[in-house]
């Protein structure tokens, strides 16, 4: 086989510096890319690839790992905080087959990309617990119905929402359905206290978190933007009833103006100042909108409830982490034991105490102990129970920007919901087509 | 190491080429003019050597990388197809005449748009910056330290800073009284990566207008004042043509940095916005989707138009640094020239 040295194209004039590291990666021989179940062989020390570890909780637990296998100890390689960056260090490795990194812990959408360029392991079924995890979890985890990751973290989106208003109003349920969050606003709006106060907010600034609420908004009207078959599935009636529940919103005002210019914490901002009474957010704000030091306005007048949707209860996205196992590593036995030991359900236990991270363990959400410290729990099971999986792709990257740029066009009126759907629906097309 | 290298070969090549040069007509031996020869050019070898590792070769890699692909479809199993596969310039045609050309002319204008807005700006209020420091006045030092502050901060800060000050509740509304999106995809947000930029990096301009300013006699403006000229002319026709070798380095400069500027965007307004998007940034989507080839198309493209920037500014506005160089080695040729008839005669 003809050598092809993999150069990095860093072009002078200083342009930019295309990562592909020196010249790595000759064709190899063999054939086998590491795929099949039976190479996860070999003991010895690994290394686990991660995102930063604020809590301190990561090296605790690896600490009791390494003191129990002395002989297979784990070193962290902590990567930058930034997803993105992240995603690149990790393909930057994979595309050298540098047996640098062995557990990758990766986000739930990569795993398509990572498993369809042979960059990952697959892993036995047989010898993961996986029954006792959230069925919904575990579905990211796999790519074409072989299993490449198992959960470790999960994360589902919820509503949050002012009890106390909603009090106030002689509300006492949290809404189902849109039309019930709307008559609660205008009854709520009616309050002196509600001056200043916008309806709802869910993320539509042009980023991962438009793709997110569009996954939100079309699953709840019982779409899908790529469907179970794999094909775009943007051209329905349900797409566009999601679609427009954005733009309506956006349009009547009932999202304040500046939501296209909210991010993640942006929106917390917003919602802990007072200034919401519903709000798409993720389970961390819960304990920071509670916090009781002033920096909340909020503190112990919210409380959170199942997203809603056009007639019933709505879906949400399903976010989290995985672990998986490098194609390229060394010592697979040991990286399947630790695998196994940092998604084990004691693992997942003590991370949710010490980071508040979802687990992927369903016993966890019912531990009475755990409900008393997170009394969100229940609420974000059903949510993870119900959630749907931003789509699969191997080009997730584009098929995301694809969609932001569709949404985004949409919400700022740029483009009717129609001409935007069909657009996306054609991009989507070329993207996923299989050549 | 290797700076330590190059500056000893530098400075060993400055000192041998001239002597090498003038050996001819110095009467010496051409035997020790050639033997004078090779030990220049093995003096400089290392110099050129580390200039070919670190520029050519990254400049022709990453140009052959612009003539393939790969990894495009997926097999039945649902495995990427392997392999690279020679396209020759179907990266770039894609780039000019395909599907990405909307987006690639859009980042395209957004470039040569900020490049120009921005330069201006910054030599306009740069000059400005220079000539207040250049006074002598109390508090100078203060004063001079303050106006480089925004040069120190990295330039990823400052981008956070200006995001703070452009959110929709952040203070340039609240100053302003009124509810612009600037992070929104937008003009407004055009209009504020120029601000922060400019805010950034005209005191770079106005360092190196003081530097030019400085090295003007006090005599000059002395004499132009007995003349009875203005101070309006004293600057047009005394202080910026002294100052303007200063200046006109100072503006390449800019404009080579401007023309690759992909942090402060990207932090201030974030990737994808078409508004903002840059050449550097469209290269880096496609570098980060694993489409080296069509990356490094973007990335000789933006190279191409870079270089082409700079020569047609060295030509049009004479910032030719190596030129003055050349003028002066002539000169002094020519000098010798004259001395050596005269001798002669």
């Amino acid at each position: 086989m003809r050598r092809i040295p993999r150069i990095g194209g860093a072009v002078a004039g200083a342009v930019l510096a295309l990562s592909l590291a020196g010249c790595g990666g000759d064709g190899d021989g063999d054939g086998s890319s590491g795929t099949s179940a039976e190479s996860l062989q070999g003991r010895g020390p690994i290394t686990f690839v991660t995102g930063k570890d604020r809590s301190g909780n990561l090296q605790k637990q690896l600490d009791g790992w390494n003191s129990e296998h002395p002989d297979e100890k784990v070193r962290v390689i902590e990567l930058p905080d930034e997803p993105n960056e992240q995603r690149q260090q990790m393909i930057q490795n994979a595309t050298t087959k540098s047996d640098a990194y062995t557990v990758l812990n990766l986000d739930v959408v990569w795993t398509a990309e990572f498993a369809a360029n042979r960059w990952l392991t697959e892993l036995p079924e047989d010898k993961i617990d996986l029954s006792t995890m959230l069925p919904a979890t575990v579905e990211t985890g796999r790519y074409r119905d072989r299993l490449y990751a198992v959960p470790s973290t999960s994360d589902a989106g919820m509503l949050y929402y002012r009890e106390d208003l909603l009090e106030k109003a002689g509300i006492s349920e949290p809404p189902k359905t849109y039309r019930q969050m709307w008559d609660a606003c205008a009854k709520v709006e009616r309050l002196d206290e509600a001056e200043d106060v916008d309806c709802f907010f869910t993320e539509v600034n042009k980023s991962e978190s438009m793709t997110i609420s569009m996954v939100e908004a079309i699953g709840s009207a019982g779409g899908a933007i790529i469907g179970p078959d794999g094909k775009p599935a943007v051209n329905t009636p349900q797409a566009k009833q999601g679609l427009e529940f954005l733009v309506r919103a956006y349009e009547d005002g009932r999202m304040p103006k500046s939501a296209i210019t909210l991010d993640t914490e942006g929106g917390r901002r917003h919602f802990q100042e007072g200034r919401l009474v519903f709000q798409r957010q993720w389970p961390y704000q819960y304990s920071l909108a509670n916090e009781d030091d002033g920096s909340s306005e909020v503190a112990g007048k919210f409380a959170v409830a199942p997203l809603p949707g056009p007639d019933g209860p709505g879906v949400s996205n399903l976010g989290g982490h995985n672990l998986a196992i490098s194609a390229f590593a060394e010592n697979k036995a040991t990286a399947l034991d630790f695998v196994r030991y940092l998604t084990g359900a004691q693992a997942q236990r003590d991370n949710l105490l010490a980071t508040s991270q979802a687990p992927t363990i369903a016993a966890l959400y019912d531990d009475p102990e755990l409900v008393k410290k997170f009394p969100y729990l229940p609420v974000l099971k059903s949510a993870i129970e119900n959630a749907t999986p931003r789509p699969v792709a191997v080009k997730y990257g584009d098929v995301t920007a694809a969609i932001q740029e569709a949404g985004y066009a949409a919400v700022t009126g740029d483009a009717p919901v129609d001409e935007a759907l069909a657009d996306l629906q054609g991009e989507l097309e070329t993207l996923t087509a299989q050549k | 190491m290797t700076t330590q290298d190059e500056r000893a070969a530098a400075a060993n090549a400055a000192a041998a080429a001239p002597r090498g040069r003038r050996a001819p007509g110095g009467g010496k031996g051409g035997g020790d003019a050639r033997g004078q020869r090779r030990l220049a050019a093995l003096l400089l070898s290392p110099t050129l050597l580390v200039l070919a590792l670190v520029i050519g070769y990254p400049v022709l890699a990453g140009f052959r990388e612009s003539l393939y692909a790969r990894g495009e479809g997926l097999d039945e199993s649902g495995f990427v197809v392997e392999g690279t596969r020679f396209v020759g310039f179907d990266n770039y045609t894609a780039i000019f005449s395909g599907d990405p050309a909307g987006a690639f002319w859009n980042a395209f204008g957004n470039t040569t748009f900020f490049t120009f807005t921005t330069v201006i700006l910054e030599t306009v209020i740069g000059v400005g910056m220079a000539l207040i420091m250049h006074r002598a006045f109390r508090g100078r030092a203060l004063v001079r330290a303050s106006i480089l502050v925004p040069w120190a901060i990295p330039t990823a800060i400052s981008g956070l800073l200006w995001r703070w000050i452009f959110q929709a509740d952040g203070a340039a509304n609240a100053l302003l009284r009124q509810q612009i999106l600037w992070t929104a995809d937008g003009w407004p947000a055009k209009l504020a990566v120029i601000i922060a930029e400019v805010w950034k990096t005209s005191p770079f301009i106005g360092l190196l207008v003081l530097a030019g300013l400085q090295m003007i006699p006090r005599d000059v403006h002395e004499a132009a004042r007995v003349d009875g000229a203005s101070a309006v002319q004293r600057f047009w026709s005394v202080t910026l043509p002294l100052v303007k070798p200063a200046l006109l380095v100072a503006v390449l400069f800019r404009l080579l940095d401007v023309l690759r500027m992909f942090d402060l965007p990207a932090v201030l307004i974030g990737v994808n916005q078409d508004s903002v998007e840059t050449l550097t940034m469209i290269a880096w989507f496609e570098a980060s989707n694993l489409r080296y080839g069509s990356a490094a198309a973007y990335a000789t493209v933006l190279f191409v138009y870079i270089a082409l920037i700079a020569y047609l500014f060295v030509k049009l506005l004479g910032a030719d640094i190596i030129g003055e160089a050349r003028e002066e080695t002539k000169r002094a040729k020519r000098q010798k020239a004259r001395r050596r008839k005269a001798v002669q005669a």
